[in-house]
């Protein structure tokens, strides 16, 4: 009658009777009580044990039974509790071997007083104070944050910033050479759409010219360097959320401090410098490519002639604009390498943290840049350029 | 499956009695060979030690054992049929029967304990909602964690994890169940009480286990078979009661294992 060498016919049902005599009620129990069973219900038992007079004591008869799981021990714990309430006594030796050691078992730790959690609404202005003080602290650390990558700064510029140079040159590559196809492919296609939505007007006039204008200052003022911030934000910033994270999780920024280093030089300021200094180079990339994807349209669609193009877009984008556009992405970079790493610095410490770190960077950064956005084109639009 | 050598080969298991047999089994990682020719039988009802020193194969071992890792040559037989050289569908089937403990507990960290024990509870059967929850609470009892069902492990310590981890290995009523170092980052009396928890499971749920372990201290507790791995020789050297390999054993490599290097 063991567990493992039991059989599990389909056939053999569990089935449960009982007989009460001297006030002991019996519960003779046969058949295979495993979890691919229907089990009998309890309302007869309970019935039994709520009788009046009640019995004295609960005895159980199980030669009948042919194989057990846990099934069957949760339906002997529920009926042993009905007992217990009762003040029935139960008489457990008649239960198949090892139900009853595996009941004690699991009776030997008693349930710890005020671990059961209870779902409270608390409420309407406490949970409005809650929020206040977790907003009053979330500027708090966002504050501390920025403090500690301004010292770190301040460290870098006076020689004295602690980080590994290699990492650095890592970084940079990861933040450069390896987003290229992905800055071309996108850059290359919002050109090429720009295009199409300008041609589509402007060839009403007879004024397909006008495309390259189109194209050459949405790309190189603004498009450029926003389409590289929302990649570079999806790409980098979320991976350096979840590389700070899982460093959190495994305890190595602890290790760090407990060196003497502090975190923000060694792991923030190197990846702030990388992108900092590749976001504009990305984005003088993507004017490229994106002006490209104007020609292609330009050229191939509206059969302007490919010298004609290129030197109208050169004569008819101001250079300012590249300018304007560089402080985009310079500024891009600072915002996006702050949201990854600040995310990621205040990671909970599990994988699912992580993960919520990672997400909330990208959506930190995208928002960070189109606030960032609309805040330069007013300061633009005021002095003039 | 590789041919054995006659010396190397165990005596006939019985089919009747074998939980686990291996044959002639080799794993590598690429071209490098970690352990060769392994023979060895856990028997039903086992408490099986799989013991040797750091970086020899133990928990690789573990991952051929439980179908996570292709041996290089050699087989698994579970008593229905090859491990490896089942359909994938068999594979899953003969693992059903097997509940594993990892290292750390492995415990899904987005899901609350009970969650993570009704997973595979209600993925394979079909019982309904309240007798789920109460094959849960019975098995957080069993591990000494009533009442702790909304905790997530994020919430409790390692050793109320690696105990969690437990009580979602047995979740199926497994015939076998592995332990990958349970005794690994807990307290000697934590230690000793899972020891205890493992021998009053093994004597009343009559299951075998399967223990990677290099604690002398739960070897002897625990262990009536055991094999140990050789690092140098990258095979096993010796097989058995661990109680009588220390006292019979003439290998100075093994003595000095079991002995934590004073002999």
């Amino acid at each position: 009658m063991t567990r493992a060498a039991a059989s599990r016919p389909r056939a053999d049902a569990p089935t449960r009777s009982l007989v009460v005599a001297d006030a002991v009620l019996t519960l003779t129990i046969a058949g295979s009580w495993r979890m691919d069973q229907a089990l009998p219900a309890l309302d007869p038992v309970r019935q039994a044990l709520e009788a009046t007079p009640p019995p004295k004591t609960l005895a159980f008869a199980c030669a009948g039974v042919t194989g057990w799981d846990s099934l069957f021990l949760t339906q002997c714990r529920a009926i042993l509790a009905l007992a217990r309430q009762r003040g029935v006594t139960a008489d457990l030796a008649g239960l198949p071997d090892g139900v009853a050691s595996l009941l004690a078992l699991a009776e030997k730790v008693p349930e710890r007083q005020g671990a059961a959690r209870t779902t409270t609404h608390a409420p309407f202005l406490d949970r409005m104070a809650d929020l206040g003080i977790g907003s009053v602290q979330a500027v708090h650390n966002l504050l501390e944050f920025l403090g500690e990558v301004t010292l770190a700064a301040v460290a870098l510029v006076r020689g004295k910033a602690v980080f590994q140079r290699s990492q650095l040159t890592t970084l940079i590559y990861q933040a450069s050479i390896d987003a290229l196809a992905i800055v071309s492919l996108i850059s290359f296609l919002v050109g090429l759409i720009l295009a199409f939505v300008g041609a589509i007007q402007l060839s009403q006039f007879g004024a397909q010219i006008y495309v390259s204008t189109i194209v050459g200052i949405a790309m190189i003022r603004v498009m450029g360097a926003i389409m590289t911030g929302i990649i570079m934000a999806g790409r980098t910033g979320a991976a350096y959320a979840a590389e700070l994270g899982t460093m959190q999780v495994n305890e190595e920024i602890d290790a760090l401090k407990t060196f003497g280093f502090s975190p923000t030089q060694f792991l923030v300021l190197p990846r702030m410098i990388a992108l900092v200094l590749m976001m504009p180079l990305l984005c003088i990339y993507a004017d490229l490519m994106g002006v490209m994807g104007g020609f292609v349209v330009g050229v191939f669609m509206l059969k302007i002639n490919p010298i004609q193009y290129l030197t109208h877009t050169w004569q008819s984008v101001p250079l300012a604009n590249f300018w304007i556009g560089l402080v985009h992405s310079t500024i891009f970079g600072v915002l996006v390498a702050m949201a990854g790493c600040y995310r990621g610095m205040h990671c909970g410490r599990s994988a699912l943290g992580v993960g919520q770190v990672t997400t909330s960077a990208v959506v930190t950064s995208i928002l960070a840049i189109v606030i960032a956005t609309a805040i330069l084109t007013v300061a633009c639009n005021i002095i003039g350029v | 499956m590789t041919a054995v050598s006659d010396n190397a080969a165990p005596p006939a298991p019985d089919a009747n009695t074998a939980a686990i047999r291996v044959e002639g089994l080799t794993m590598a990682y690429g071209d490098f060979v970690i352990m060769r020719d392994l023979n060895f039988t856990v028997r039903l009802g086992d408490i099986f030690i799989i013991m040797g020193g750091s970086g020899c194969g133990k928990s690789t071992l573990l991952r051929v054992l439980v179908g996570l890792k292709e041996p290089a040559a050699g087989t698994v037989f579970y008593r229905e049929g090859s491990l490896w050289d089942a359909p994938p569908d068999e594979r899953h089937a003969i693992l059903r029967r097997t509940g594993i403990l990892y290292q750390s507990g492995a415990l899904f960290s987005s899901m609350t304990l009970a969650e993570n024990i009704s997973l595979p509870l209600s993925q394979y059967t079909a019982l309904p909602r309240g007798e789920i929850r109460d094959i849960v609470s019975l098995k957080l009892a069993l591990v000494g964690l009533a009442g702790f069902e909304d905790f997530y492990p994020s919430e409790i310590s390692g050793g109320m994890c690696k105990r969690a981890g437990l009580a979602r290995a047995m979740a199926l009523d497994p015939d076998i169940l592995f332990f990958d170092e349970p005794s690994a980052g807990l307290d000697p009396v934590s230690a000793h009480n899972l020891d205890e928890l493992i021998l009053e499971l093994r004597e009343s749920l009559k299951a075998t286990f399967v223990v990677v372990t290099h604690e002398l201290a739960s070897i002897f507790a625990i262990g009536n078979n055991s094999v140990y791995l050789d690092v140098e020789t990258r095979t096993m050297t010796a097989s058995g009661d661990p109680k009588e390999m220390l006292a019979n054993a003439t290998d100075p490599k093994l003595r000095r294992f079991l002995t934590r290097g004073q002999e």
